[in-house]
């Protein structure tokens, strides 16, 4: 095997590989990056396949190279993608020599143990592409979402973000049993009549569609359930690359089912507020540092104006005041401040709007772009208050 | 200027200048309740604690101590040394009542009282009414409290010291047991202290009396000579800056008020090692229902959940979870309790287990799925108990049926408690602390007129 390739381009390719490279790799040959050279599928010409797989999330590049000579090795992807953060900028030259892999560039000369590649795991099929999403809007979307997923293993299913595809719209729902978090969206879907859901784990998720903005476009790929075909459990996100070439991950999805919380929202609301999103995220912010580890920040609307409140009057105790504009009856409540500015910050509006049915029951917040604006609820985050004992 | 700053932090705050800190300790007070309780047993060697073969003295009374009894001696031993002794398990429901008593003996002299068990705290004079802080005034103050206590209790008994700092009040209550009262003047606590074992300083335990006794220190006066850095090389930065201070009385720790319950939790010896992983279940399940109730009884709800676990060959492990939220939920204590067990190799046989929760707080997040307790992907909740398993937990828990001391209710002769049991009888004593002492009747340990007898405001605890 023998390859030339730009040292960006290289970098770039290695480095989003090498993301999904195991953090224990559970045999030896996971920690390493697969590396096949020759011609690449649909015409794009010669170049690179670079491929990470941990039985659950795997993560391919391609790339356009100079392949003098075709050929496959797997070397130790953390290695390589240190290697290649760090070269010079100047072409980088691969070759193999028995167990060893060369890398030169510029005057840079490194190398490497190679590992078995008949060791190595086939990697999965991708599914059936539904459709594309604009890749910033869907990076934004699950920044979202991802926002009250469960980080709890010994609760599976709420580590995962429920995806919904149906027609133009995706809806993404995720919840830690304390707070719920949508967001929809609309999207180009392949066939109009399209319908499929997937319960894809948090973190993946989020990582994926982040690593995927370097493109216009993102596929999403997903079997129908049952159908016996390719990738069937697994779902698939494809895009392009800045630097050239494509990127696709694929991960398996978590089972279980995920609870109906849809009409966990409430429908009608006895207290509406709108209060400045920034001027609120820095109030709690404030409050929240005489707020222990164990305890709440109260929060307490009546007549134009919201009054934060935390500590103990044993301990520590603060309290703010500002400005808010409020309808319906007077109403006081406490919330886990972390969990307030977890929603407060996924908005992006400058005005958000706090709407709640009792005091005991949770709040939704949405965004708003001004005072007398429409509630954009597009994405709604839900929270479910504390409740004091004594 | 040296001198001074060396001192460090210590010297900022300062001492006290006069004896303003009271320590109570209610004297063998497990055993002084039951004496107040069984008039039979006043001015007889009473011992509480473990009462079955594995058993340990919790408290004495200073009749049994007379014979050598003390506590967490084992109860075998305690039985070879007093065989007449009355052997009692205990009644946690009256201690806490009667502590609960004390504290608030304590609060009305001074709203700064920090509790340390049911029988000990601290009181912060500084904040009481008194007419000055002198000597005399403050043992006025001390003798008036233990007469309010022996009133408030029916009869349980307190030594009290009193200093300038806890350090010094704690050590002068102990000087003068049985009820005691030892006010130390400022100025003298050096003087006070020098003669004394090292370990009547907190934190002076077994390992470090035996690295202070390689190096010829015994009494506190063969510790002040050593100097702050030997200490410290000794002992680590901590430990050694601390006990340097120590040693000179210098000891600023305030009285904390609101130093609230930091954990509940409940534990029981087997008579024999179990294996059966249903049985240990089952049994840890009821740890768990209990330690709940206890919790919401309390109006608290609880961060981390522990569980400890003695094997066979005495060695003790516990293992503890964390979760996100404060819980009072008895499902969610019980399954961490149960998935912590799972972690453990239990196969060679557990003597003693036990659940505690900490974190305790006094609120709760609440939680979107309550009211849908399916819906979440967690596992069963009531254990699946078969017959064998169901018959084996109640023969363990059966094996305490009739405690010696306990408290009972017969249709026919009232209340009284259990003085002994087995084969098929229960012998009873029939009296309270208002009758005096009464007669003694054996009856059949299955007589249906008998049964336990709780205080009516624990005999149902506090629902939400």
């Amino acid at each position: 095997m023998k390859f030339r390739v730009p040292r960006d381009v290289l970098a770039d390719a290695v480095a989003w590989t090498a993301r999904a490279l195991p953090v224990r790799p559970s045999a030896p040959v996971l920690a390493g990056l697969l590396i096949e050279a020759g011609p690449l599928d649909d015409d794009q010409g010669d170049g690179l396949r670079l491929s990470t797989f941990d039985y659950e999330t795997s993560a391919r590049a391609t790339l356009p190279a100079e392949v003098g000579e075709e050929g496959t090795v797997l070397v130790s992807g953390r290695l390589l993608s240190d290697i290649c953060r760090s070269l010079p900028d100047k072409p980088v030259d691969v070759s193999v020599d028995g167990a060893k892999v060369t890398l030169v560039c510029g005057s840079a000369r490194f190398s490497l143990q190679t590992m078995p590649v008949e060791d190595y795991p086939t990697l999965p099929e991708m599914p059936q592409a539904r459709g594309t999403v604009p890749s910033t809007v869907f990076a934004q979307a699950v920044n979202q979402a991802v926002t009250a997923a469960g980080r709890d293993d010994m609760l599976p299913v709420l580590t995962g973000v429920r995806v919904e595809l149906e027609g133009e719209s995706i809806a993404m729902l995720a919840t830690d049993r304390f707070r719920l978090s949508q967001r929809e969206l609309t999207w180009s879907p392949g066939t109009p009549d399209v319908e499929a859901a997937a319960l894809v784990p948090a973190k993946v998720l989020s990582d994926t569609a982040k690593a995927l903005t370097g493109g216009s476009e993102v596929s999403i790929a997903l079997s129908s359930p049952g159908s016996g075909g390719a990738g069937e459990g697994i779902i698939g996100f494809e895009g392009s690359a800045g630097s050239g070439g494509t990127r696709r991950t694929t991960t398996r999805l978590l089972d279980g089912e995920f609870p109906k919380v849809r009409s966990l929202f409430p429908t009608e609301h006895l207290t509406v507020a709108r209060v400045d999103r920034s001027a609120l995220v820095d109030s709690v912010k404030r409050v929240a540092l005489v707020a222990e580890r164990n305890t709440a920040v109260q929060l307490a609307f009546s007549d134009g104006v919201l009054t934060l409140d935390a500590g103990s009057g044993e301990e520590a105790m603060a309290s703010e005041s500002l400005e808010a504009h409020v309808t319906g009856e007077d109403l006081t409540t406490g919330f886990n401040p972390g969990y307030l500015l977890d929603g407060l910050t996924a908005l992006e509006q400058p005005v958000v709007e706090l709407a709640f049915t009792q005091s005991s029951k949770p709040v939704v917040l949405s965004g708003v772009d001004s005072l007398d604006g429409q509630a954009d609820d597009s994405f709604r985050y839900l929270l479910m208050p504390r409740r004091l004992l004594s | 200027m040296d001198g001074s700053r060396s001192v460090g932090r210590a010297t900022i705050h300062g001492v006290r200048a006069e004896p303003t800190i009271l320590h109570l300790d209610l004297d063998a007070f497990y055993a002084s309740v039951e004496q107040r309780d069984k008039p039979s047993l006043r001015g007889k060697p009473v011992v509480v604690g473990g009462t079955g073969g594995r058993g340990v003295v919790a408290t004495a009374s200073y009749e049994a101590r007379h014979f050598g009894v003390h506590s967490a001696m084992s109860t075998a031993q305690a039985r070879r040394l007093c065989p007449h002794a009355a052997y009692l398990g205990g009644r946690f429901h009256a201690y806490r009542a009667t502590s609960a008593q004390v504290m608030e003996v304590l609060r009305a002299v001074s709203p700064v009282v920090e509790p340390l068990s049911l029988d000990e705290a601290y009181v912060d004079l500084l904040a009481a009414d008194l007419p000055d802080r002198g000597v005399a005034a403050v043992s006025a103050l001390g003798r008036e409290l233990k007469r309010r206590v022996h009133e408030m209790t029916g009869g349980v008994s307190a030594s009290v010291g009193i200093g300038s700092s806890k350090l010094v009040a704690k050590i002068a209550s102990d000087l003068d047991k049985p009820d005691g009262l030892v006010v130390v003047p400022p100025g003298t606590e050096r003087d006070l202290l020098r003669p004394m074992q090292v370990t009547v300083i907190p934190g002076v335990g077994p390992a470090t009396t035996d690295r202070l006794r390689r190096v010829g220190v015994q009494t506190v006066a063969d510790l002040e000579r050593l100097e702050r850095e030997e200490l410290v090389h000794l002992l680590g930065r901590a430990h050694g800056t601390a006990l340097h201070a120590m040693a000179r009385a210098d000891d600023d720790r305030e009285v904390e008020a609101h130093r609230d319950a930091k954990s509940i939790s409940v534990e029981d010896t087997y008579e024999t090692d179990l294996v059966a992983n249903a049985v240990l279940t089952a049994l840890l399940d009821r740890q768990a229902v209990k330690v709940t109730e206890r919790l919401r009884s309390s109006r608290l709800s609880a961060r981390t959940v522990t569980i400890k676990v003695r094997l066979y060959d005495f060695s003790t492990l516990s293992r503890s979870a964390t979760f996100a939220e404060p819980t009072d939920e008895v499902r969610q204590v019980m399954q961490t309790a149960r998935r912590l067990l799972g972690e453990l190799d239990t196969s060679g046989g557990v003597r003693l287990l036990g659940v505690g929760v900490s974190g305790l707080t006094d609120w709760v997040q609440e939680d979107l799925f309550a009211d849908d307790p399916d819906d979440t992907g967690g596992a069963a909740t009531e254990p699946e108990v078969d017959e064998a398993t169901a018959r084996a937990v109640a023969a363990t828990v059966r094996g305490r049926g009739w405690v010696p001391g306990m408290d009972v209710e017969h249709d026919e002769h009232g209340r009284g408690w259990v003085w002994g049991a087995g084969r098929g009888v229960v012998t009873v004593r029939f009296e309270t602390a208002k009758t005096g002492p009464g007669r003694v009747r054996t009856l059949s340990a299955h007589d249906p007129a008998l049964r336990p007898w709780r205080p009516p405001e624990e005999a149902s605890p506090a629902g939400r």
